[in-house]
């Protein structure tokens, strides 16, 4: 599909590639001054710059740019860690890193085994071609969300529904589905203090007591359903794409079991889901790449431009699962990091191993030309993704 | 070789957990690094670096002595 020219060049892709301005621009202006942005007053493509901007937490914050800059700053809505800036940041993410290990996510294994089992089942019986997002991305990633917070399975349609309406940012229904969402969070909080089960909701209830206000659990259960619904699940599936249209790497993962673990890296690095991390505004006035960023303009990291930008004349970067997994920011740097980062690697794992299994001819049913992308959300997504076997 | 490790600066994002069970692990309690290897055998050194590379709170340091006597 060809990119509509209301898409910004740091938002292009062919397929799963760079356009070659990309390149060109990370070569000549690491850092470029971007117009036509509601959002951004700069965009960072350089790798180095990227790395930098997204690590210096004392000159950048997550939180917008101040109006009236004499106010103190307002505080961010509770529970969302990715809008805490130090030392807010550190209090909350302290109570929650234990809940969030790769050893604590290890329990969730056989859970989540279990949904993909269901959906390659659902996938199969949904019959030739079926899509691939419909039938597993989608509902694998959001169940897994509702098993992590012990949400029943059939609340599930109604919160993508919500998430999706949320997230369009032309629906005069926006407003209306957040605080639904939102009245949900509530609920379900409200639920779990009063009748605690196995779920890593309640057993972050009964940690902490009232040392997590209501609020705050809202606003965790939030970011972990809108990680699952619109981060994990458009990885899940282009990370899929991926491995269709490159048969050679397909093949080899599916005679190489052991290379799983890598590949994830790769596949995470390859498909940089989030295109854009989120924005980041000055402190202070801050010179990087050759430009001077003064305090309160906003830059765009573009992740997908230091992983996979090349200059003119370098050869184009390619999937390689057999890479050795360098530290790529697929999700994310800094602080900031992703809380759910084991979670999301082991349900790609155990989702990747499944579909090879189950499918070893898997492929795309329609050429890659004919496939729909949403260019213009925060995250790479794809609409549809039709597979036969 | 000796590896140090900054708990102030540590994010607990459990990176060098992942990629190093040998060398690192996370606490219970915190979430945040622990170091179980605080002087690493040289054949690890390169996957020392990297796992210091790849912190994303930049928590790991790693100290190279030119003469080591043990």
């Amino acid at each position: 599909m060809s990119n509509p020219p209301d898409v910004p060049v740091y938002k292009r892709r062919d397929i799963l590639e760079p356009v070659a301005e990309l390149g060109q621009l990370a070569a000549r202006t690491p850092v470029y001054r971007n117009t036509g942005s509601e959002v951004y007053d700069w965009i960072a493509v350089g790798r180095d710059e990227v790395r930098a901007i997204l690590g210096d937490t004392e000159r950048f914050s997550t939180r917008p740019p101040q109006e009236n800059p004499d106010l103190p700053r307002p505080r961010p809505e509770p529970g969302n860690l990715l809008m805490y800036d130090l030392p807010e940041h550190t209090k909350l993410r302290q109570k929650l890193t234990p809940d969030f290990t790769v050893r604590r996510m290890r329990a969730l294994e056989p859970a989540i085994e279990r949904i993909v089992t269901g959906q390659l089942d659902v996938l199969e019986k949904a019959g030739r071609p079926a899509d691939l997002m419909k039938h597993f991305a989608r509902p694998v990633s959001g169940l897994v969300g509702c098993a992590v917070l012990g949400i029943p399975r059939d609340d599930l349609p109604q919160l993508a529904r919500m998430t999706d309406i949320r997230a369009a940012r032309r629906s005069p229904k926006r407003t209306a589905a957040r605080k639904a969402f939102n009245a949900y969070m509530d609920r379900i909080v409200a639920q779990k203090r009063r009748d605690p089960g196995e779920d890593l909701l309640s057993t972050l209830i009964q940690r902490h007591g009232s040392g997590l206000t209501d609020q705050e659990l809202a606003g965790i259960c939030s970011s972990v359903i809108a990680g699952e619904l619109e981060n994990a699940s458009e990885m899940l599936g282009l990370g899929a794409l991926a491995l269709l249209v490159h048969p050679d790497q397909f093949g080899r993962l599916r005679e190489r079991p052991e290379l799983m673990e890598n590949a994830v890296e790769e596949l995470l690095r390859y498909v940089s889901v989030v295109s854009v991390a989120s924005p980041r505004t000055a402190l202070e006035d801050v010179t990087i790449g050759g430009q001077v960023i003064k305090e309160g303009e906003v830059v765009g990291c573009s992740l997908f431009a230091a992983h996979r930008a090349t200059a003119p004349g370098e050869p184009p970067d390619t999937l390689d699962i057999t890479r050795e997994p360098g530290s790529h920011m697929a999700l994310g740097h800094g602080i900031h990091f992703c809380l759910g980062a084991a979670l999301a690697r082991m349900q790609l794992r155990i989702a990747y191993r499944g579909l090879l299994d189950r499918f070893p001819g898997l492929r795309l049913a329609v050429p890659p030309e004919e496939l729909r992308f949403r260019l213009l959300a925060p995250q790479h997504g794809i609409e549809t993704l039709p597979v036969e076997w | 070789m000796e590896l140090r490790v900054d708990r102030d600066r540590c994010a607990g994002t459990g990176q060098c957990a992942l990629f190093l069970p040998a060398v690192f692990d996370q606490s219970e309690d915190d979430g945040k690094v622990l170091l179980l290897e605080p002087r690493p055998a040289a054949e690890q050194a390169a996957s020392v670096r990297a796992a210091a590379r790849r912190c994303p709170t930049g928590a790991i340091t790693l100290l190279v002595t030119e003469t080591s006597h043990g």
